[in-house]
């Protein structure tokens, strides 16, 4: 595959991953105002799950590039994740600071493997 | 007004700068087969919670918001991954390289908080 399509592939996926997790974890953020980021938590389990899936099944490498690289690589944040944990840590908020932290990488780690075996 | 058309275009267009340089970074630093240490998405994720420490407390309200969003959400929650990360971790679990996935949690998890905690103070984050 010519480079140029490549980098196509991966800026579609990339700008409908980011789009959707703006729009996902703002609406999560308003509609449930809650001290744990669940918006972001959400986000990173499901897209840990579908980049298990799509690694499962030997899909081409047009697929992988927009859907995994660019889509799934972008949807997920670990940025967003550290600097939110940060905050938390902040505010002293210790119970939900290891929580969040926890959850996050148990999630993401189960939900990669169940998609990759077991989808 | 989060659902305005002018933000959700630039968090749009950050999201292709940011996902073609973590390609880009993917290509040059992580190793071909799946069991080696994964350099690029580890040098992403880094680079990345270092970056929005510091454009979250040092940018703040002097910008637009859409450009703001475009920039944080956009470029530098795309350039940033937590499924690559999750992926790789089970296939180095299941390659039973237990040894490399734990440095690879590690230096994430650690270096993730530091580095998202060092970008803030480097911007001028009061409290």
């Amino acid at each position: 595959m010519m480079t140029l399509s490549k980098l196509l592939l991966v800026a579609a996926g990339g700008f409908v991953g980011a789009t959707a997790r703006y729009l996902l974890s703002t609406f999560v953020s308003t509609r449930f105002p809650t001290m744990l980021p669940y918006g972001t938590l959400t986000i990173n389990a499901i897209g840990s799950f579908l980049i298990g899936i799509v690694a499962g099944h030997a899909a081409p490498e047009s697929v992988r590039l927009i859907i995994a690289v660019g889509f799934m690589g972008a949807f997920t944040t670990f940025s967003t994740f550290n600097l939110e944990s940060v905050r938390l840590a902040r505010r002293k908020a210790w119970a939900h600071f290891a929580a969040y932290i926890a959850l996050t990488y148990i999630l993401g780690i189960l939900f990669a493997f169940i998609g990759l075996y077991y989808v | 007004m989060p659902y305005s058309l002018s933000r959700i275009l630039a968090v749009g267009a950050g999201g292709i700068v940011g996902s073609i340089a973590r390609f880009g970074l993917s290509l040059l630093w992580n190793p071909v087969t799946a069991q080696g240490f994964p350099w690029g998405t580890l040098a992403c994720n880094l680079a990345g919670c270092l970056l929005l420490g510091y454009t979250a407390s040092a940018v703040g309200a002097r910008l637009p918001a859409a450009v703001q969003l475009g920039i944080t959400a956009g470029l530098i929650g795309t350039f940033t991954t937590l499924s690559t990360f999750s992926l790789e971790m089970v296939q180095l679990l299941q390659a039973g390289h237990a040894g490399t996935a734990a440095a690879y949690a590690a230096l994430s998890g650690i270096g993730g908080l530091a580095l998202a905690r060092l970008g803030e103070a480097l911007g001028g984050y009061e409290k």
